[in-house]
């Protein structure tokens, strides 16, 4: 396992510590609570305690005459302020499912804010809060996706949309199958939950006309084009900026309704306005994710190959359509067939509102569903045809000789073409290198003793390096240190210290006299932030393109200055030497900046300054892959699942700091673990929801998590990018659920038991029960 | 409406005179009224531990404190650790082993750790995962804490 | 979740403490000991003392001291005091053993034990422990102390039969003899979290038999009680296999649980029958 140094220039593949770290462990980060400005007002919203109603009032007379209230909104205050639109693009079909900032006639889930009090303190705003009185009349409730469409505002029915994607003829396929096997699976609503709340604090600069907000995340770039529209101001007059971030997971840094609500406050007060939410707030109000049901059928031919896939699905988008439209229906859509061949296959799914807290997308979208419900199918397939579990995956993998491999589906408006991989490889590995015919026999030795122990095992792609495009900023200074500014964003994963280990690698320096510039938009003008597993990918070749402009013409002016020719020159620690003679006559980076500077006299023709600024475009997302090995034990006696070991396996391409992709994997696998036993959205048949608090929504702690070994390679590097890199962000998450439910029927020895996550103890107690064991 | 009451408190061995409302944590007294916002507010209900600081020495959930409950006591707070440029062995322990991402929960678990280290500096590896499991982490997947906090728990040690 | 406004007091004595709350326990005026479990409770607004009165600095009541035949605990002893046995014998040990499964370590050194009492959460394992050994509460108000015993006290979710002006001011615990032997079970979710159902028990044995047996169950009910009808089933036997899980089963049935949206009754009593077993094959050990 890797263990950072600092004796390390931090180029590719080195495991430095991270360039973030210093403030963090010294309580020195900014994250948007612990920014503060002068005058400030605090935000704090009322929200609707039924899932649906109409409202026919809200008295705020009362907490506007509270003392310390400054102001007290509905919709009627902001009646000019539209719906919050898609992310990337305006789509009509969805556009009478957005949300408005304050419930404009209806709520349509508890937590939906209703109104919003700005006070001069976080004590008193929420004071006041209590003092607004709603008068709403409740309106049925609907709570599964899978119950029969309601009626939505007289002009729709609670099935917003349909999202189908497939190839090839299934009526025929299943036909003429040998067999067919179904499942009908369900993951239950569970989402990021990161450690920092939301917040947002929204400042307006009357003097120079510019809007600012903090606090932003993810997609700054973004947010402000949304903003931008809805505000109907220029991009020039509104900058977004991030500070620290305690964790994304996907949920933070879409638009909400209170980042808009700070922005228009902060112009009309004429005041700073912050708003930081709370926990319980934030486990009603915030994105979650997850919810879905498959229906899904595999025609199988007598050799075990899976001819035909027929997937249908319920997705739970709870109340209102975010920023996200129905991209995670496309995402489950698109990557169900993961790393098999499926020759046939369609996946119907039923994009549904229902009353509950809106949903989007969170780490692994579309892809841990979909691996989850795929791989209980391989496995009901390995039974139905008594095969082994490992041969019905081997019969059915994309073989490395079929790559590139495409497919007829679509995800996020790229069509799917698998980079070369060789994922039958990469199992014969795991499997020797977890010793996988000991294991099964040692465990079936200790399942003979009365234990009830078994492994299973989860096969997943994922996708990475969503594009299309990104630029990045170089700007190297007289003293040698180095400015990269791009359009990412940071969310904890080591984005700064990634940008920099490539730039010092292209620019032959020390990786810390990097400083690297994200979330800004007042310093780059195009950003695509960081998600999807992307930064990495597209940000990083960006900034690889970006160095190796600014080498070559730091190598170009210093060959003039050194008088000799720039192909026999390298760079080693920010200093420009002879490859053959590198003790000989030399000149530092900074020496360069110096002589290209706009009154430099030997600059000559050249642009001044020692800088650059280039683009990537890519034209496929990168497919990294690879696979899970849970190995559990199950008390009978309480329906407890103890996890004694955890595998996991991974191509990630090419390692920029292989401690950080580790990290990105072992703290995935603690989400998987969560959504795998623990974590589950319950609501009561009325929409009020009962996962409220940290004692109701489970997450788990160091007891409950396993630490992964982890087998990671670098054997087939992208194709789509210069420095072969893919991303490593969701791969830890993905495999979770599918292998340790596969565990969890090999351990109690009863096949397909396990058809829903979380796991819980009652749960699997009562499956124990039910077939006396 | 409220009736504040002037208190003193020594975080980090520095004095912070503060007017008071009874009802102010002391997370946030320490947080907004005197500028230390090293320690996190996670969860605002004493499960998740960000905000744990050293109350006279003793790991404690600040969020389930008042303020006013701290007069005159001695505070310690992750801004306290290190000694001017020095790394405390845990900070640098951390940096080193990858013990944090997003960082939001590490002053939490570098104050549990320094007070549990302190009072217990030969603590045995399971009970010092017992400790840690103490607090909640959403970015690492705890196995780096755990090395972390392992590896400055025997570089005190050594140094002692 | 900030709480709503109230005015604090930090008495120096016990009698000043006293006159406090009966000063204002009327209005919602509470003790506030540890804090562990009440300040959530008032993050969330769900409790909204007009009045604390922080006992914390009453230096009588962090007393723990062996009197007679009983442990007593005085109003502000922390959990974390207990990591250690408090004193030599079986309930010393008893104790420590119970007490690592309090929550996490941060929270046992401000929580404290006659808190916990007070408070009666039905997964406080303190109650657990003090209806299976017959402790008795001290209850302390203007006009003097009058002692209530363990059985009388848990009326159920978080209801005591201490009055609204009455301060908890020390449990006693009776000693337990050299040879008794005791077995303490829990199940949770996670390390640390409210039992969905935990037990102790305790016996001696004369001649070969057991006699005085004491099986408690706490988290599955309302509130924590002996369970007779699976004591019943001990007495008298010779302590096999056979017996315990005759009385986990009975213990099992006689139960009452409680049902919430994620746990269910028929859970609950499966659940306590593996737990009493469990413990019960620990006093063989």
């Amino acid at each position: 396992m890797a263990t950072a140094t600092n004796r390390m220039l931090g180029h590719l593949g080195d495991s430095v510590v991270r360039l973030e770290d210093p403030p963090l462990v010294k309580g020195q980060g900014r994250f948007v609570g612990d920014i503060n400005f002068p005058h400030q007002l605090h935000m704090r919203i009322v929200r609707s305690p039924y899932a649906h109603g109409t409202i026919k009032s809200i008295d705020t007379s009362a907490a506007i005459a509270y003392p310390g209230v400054v102001a007290v909104w509905t919709t009627d205050d902001i009646q000019d302020i539209p719906p919050i639109d898609f992310r990337e693009g305006s789509d009509p079909t969805l556009a009478l499912f957005r949300q408005y900032p304050l419930a404009r006639e209806l709520v349509r889930y508890v937590g939906d804010p209703v109104a919003a009090v700005f006070a001069e303190d976080p004590y008193t705003a929420e004071d006041a809060a209590e003092l607004v009185s709603l008068e709403i009349e409740p309106l049925p409730v609907l709570i599964n996706a899978d119950d029969p469409p309601q009626d939505f505002k007289g002009k729709a029915k609670t099935e917003a949309a349909i999202v189908e994607q497939g190839y090839g003829d299934i009526e025929a396929t299943f036909a003429s199958a040998y067999k067919v096997v179904e499942v009908d699976v369900k993951v239950s609503r569970h989402t990021g939950v990161p450690m920092e709340c939301r917040g947002a604090i929204g400042r307006y600069d009357a003097a120079r006309d510019i809007l600012e907000m903090y606090g932003a995340a993810k997609v700054p770039h973004r947010n402000r084009e949304t903003l931008c529209r809805m505000l109907n101001r220029p991009a020039s007059s509104v900058h977004l900026f991030e500070g620290h971030t305690g964790g994304g997971f996907g949920i933070r840094g879409e638009l909400y309704p209170e980042d808009v609500l700070v922005c228009v406050a902060a112009m009309r007060l004429e005041r700073p306005v912050k708003w930081i939410e709370d926990r319980q707030e934030h486990l009603m109000a915030a994105n979650h994710s997850r919810q879905q049901r498959h229906i899904i059928r595999a025609a199988v031919a007598e050799d075990g190959e899976v001819i035909g896939l027929d997937d249908e699905l319920y997705l739970d988008q709870g109340g209102y359509i975010r920023t996200h439209g129905t991209r995670v229906a496309n995402m489950t859509t698109g990557t169900l067939p993961g790393p098999y061949r499926f020759p046939v296959y369609r996946s119907v799914c039923h994009f549904c509102l229902t009353n509950k807290t809106p949903a989007a997308t969170y780490r692994s979208p579309g892809r841990c569903e979909s691996t989850f419900v795929r791989e209980r199918l391989m496995d009901a397939v390995a039974v139905a045809m008594e095969m082994d579990p490992i041969a019905v995956r081997r019969r059915n993998l994309i073989s490395l000789e079929e790559m590139p491999y495409g497919r007829e589906l679509d995800v996020l408006g790229d069509s799917v073409e698998h980079d070369p991989g060789d994922y039958a490889g990469l199992l014969d590995q795991g499997l020797s290198q977890i010793g996988w015919d000991d294991l099964q026999a040692t465990l079936a030795e200790r399942r003979a003793n009365g234990e009830l122990v078994g492994a299973g095992i989860s096969m997943f792609f994922e996708k990475s390096g969503l594009g299309p495009s990104d630029g990045a900023k170089i700007f190297v200074d007289g003293t040698g240190h180095i400015e990269i500014v791009t359009g990412g964003a940071s969310l904890g994963q080591g984005f700064e210290t990634a940008m920099a280990q490539i730039c010092a690698e292209d620019l032959g320096t020390d990786y810390r006299r990097i400083r690297v510039i994200h979330g800004q938009t007042n310093r780059i003008d195009y950003g695509v932030g960081a998600h999807a597993s992307r930064a990495t990918v597209l940000t990083g070749t960006a900034v690889s393109l970006t160095a190796q402009a600014v080498r070559e013409k730091a190598l170009d002016m210093a060959a003039e200055l050194l008088q000799t020719k720039a192909e026999g020159l390298d760079i080693t620690d920010g200093v420009i030497h002879s490859k053959n003679n590198p003790g000989g006559p030399s000149l530092t980076l900074g020496e360069v900046a110096e002589a290209l500077a706009p009154t430099s006299k030997v600059r000559g023709s050249r642009e001044p300054y020692l800088k650059g600024e280039e683009w990537f475009h890519i034209d496929h997302q990168t497919y990294p892959y690879g696979h899970h090995i849970a190995v559990v034990n199950v008390d009978p006696g309480t329906g407890g699942v103890k996890i004694e070991k955890y595998f996991i396996a991974y191509d990630i391409g090419r390692s920029i700091n292989p401690m950080m992709i580790e990290g990105q994997l072992v703290g995935g696998l603690a989400q998987g673990v969560g959504g795998a036993l623990f974590e589950e959205f319950t609501y009561t048949e009325n929409g009020d929801p009962q996962s409220v608090t940290f004692a109701d929504y489970l997450m788990p702690t160091l007891n409950e998590t396993p630490n992964p070994e982890i087998l990671l390679t670098e054997d087939f590097p992208s194709i789509r990018t210069p420095l072969g890199i893919k991303g490593a962000g969701e791969a830890g998450i993905t495999g979770a659920a599918g292998a340790i439910a596969s565990a969890i029927d090999a351990a109690i020895g009863i096949p397909g038991a396990i058809t829903e996550v979380p796991v819980t103890p009652q749960r699997l107690k009562k499956i124990l029960d039910e077939n006396s064991i | 409406m409220s009736n504040k009451t002037d208190i003193g408190l020594t975080i980090n061995d520095r004095k912070c005179t503060v007017s008071v409302d009874p009802r102010w944590t002391l997370a946030d007294v320490i947080r907004d009224h005197c500028g230390q916002t090293g320690t996190h507010l996670g969860c605002e209900h004493g499960i998740c531990g960000a905000c744990t600081v050293l109350v006279e020495d003793t790991p404690v959930r600040s969020c389930l404190m008042f303020g006013i409950q701290a007069d005159g006591k001695k505070i310690r707070t992750v801004e306290g650790l290190a000694k001017g440029d020095e790394y405390h062995p845990l900070q640098k322990a951390f940096m080193e082993n990858h013990a944090l991402q997003c960082g939001y929960c590490t002053p939490g678990f570098l104050m549990l750790a320094a007070g549990i280290l302190e009072s217990q500096p030969d603590i045995s590896d399971e009970d010092l995962d017992e400790v840690l499991s103490s607090n909640l982490c959403r970015c690492t997947g705890y196995a780096n804490i755990v090395k972390a906090v392992r590896s400055a728990r025997d570089e005190m040690k050594t140094a002692s | 979740m900030k709480p709503a406004a109230f005015e604090y007091h930090a008495p120096k004595t016990i009698d000043e403490a006293i006159e406090l709350l009966s000063q204002h326990a009327p209005n919602d005026g509470r003790i506030l000991a540890g804090g562990q479990s009440l300040v959530p409770t008032m993050a969330f607004r769900l409790a909204r003392p007009t009045h604390l009165i922080d006992i914390n600095n009453i230096t009588d009541l962090n007393t723990i001291r062996i009197e007679g035949d009983a442990l007593h605990i005085g109003a502000t002893v922390r959990h974390a005091q207990f990591h250690e046995p408090v004193c030599d014998g079986v309930l010393g040990h008893l104790l420590t053993d119970v007490v690592k499964n309090i929550a996490h370590y941060p929270i046992r050194q401000r929580g404290t034990f006659c808190g916990s009492i007070a408070h009666s959460d039905p997964a406080s394992e303190w109650c657990m422990v003090s209806a299976t050994l017959d402790a008795t509460m001290v209850a302390a108000n203007k006009t003097g102390e009058r002692l209530i015993p363990a059985a009388e006290f848990f009326e159920t979710v978080m209801t005591t039969s201490l009055e609204q002006e009455e301060l908890l001011r020390e449990v006693r615990i009776p000693l337990l003899s050299d040879d008794t032997v005791y077995g303490f079970e829990e199940f949770n979710r996670r390390a640390g979290d409210f039992a969905i159902s935990m037990t102790l028990v305790t016996y001696r044995q004369k001649n070969g038999t057991i006699i005085d047996p004491h099986i408690g169950i706490g988290g599955a009910e309302d509130r924590p009680r002996r369970i007779k009808e699976a004591e019943n089933v001990l007495t008298g036997q010779a302590p096999d296999s056979e017996v315990f899980l005759k009385a986990a089963k009975i213990a099992a049935e006689t139960i009452d649980p409680m049902e919430d949206h994620t746990t269910n009754a028929q859970y609950r009593r499966d659940l306590t029958a593996t737990l009493v077993q469990r413990a019960l094959e620990k006093t063989k050990l």
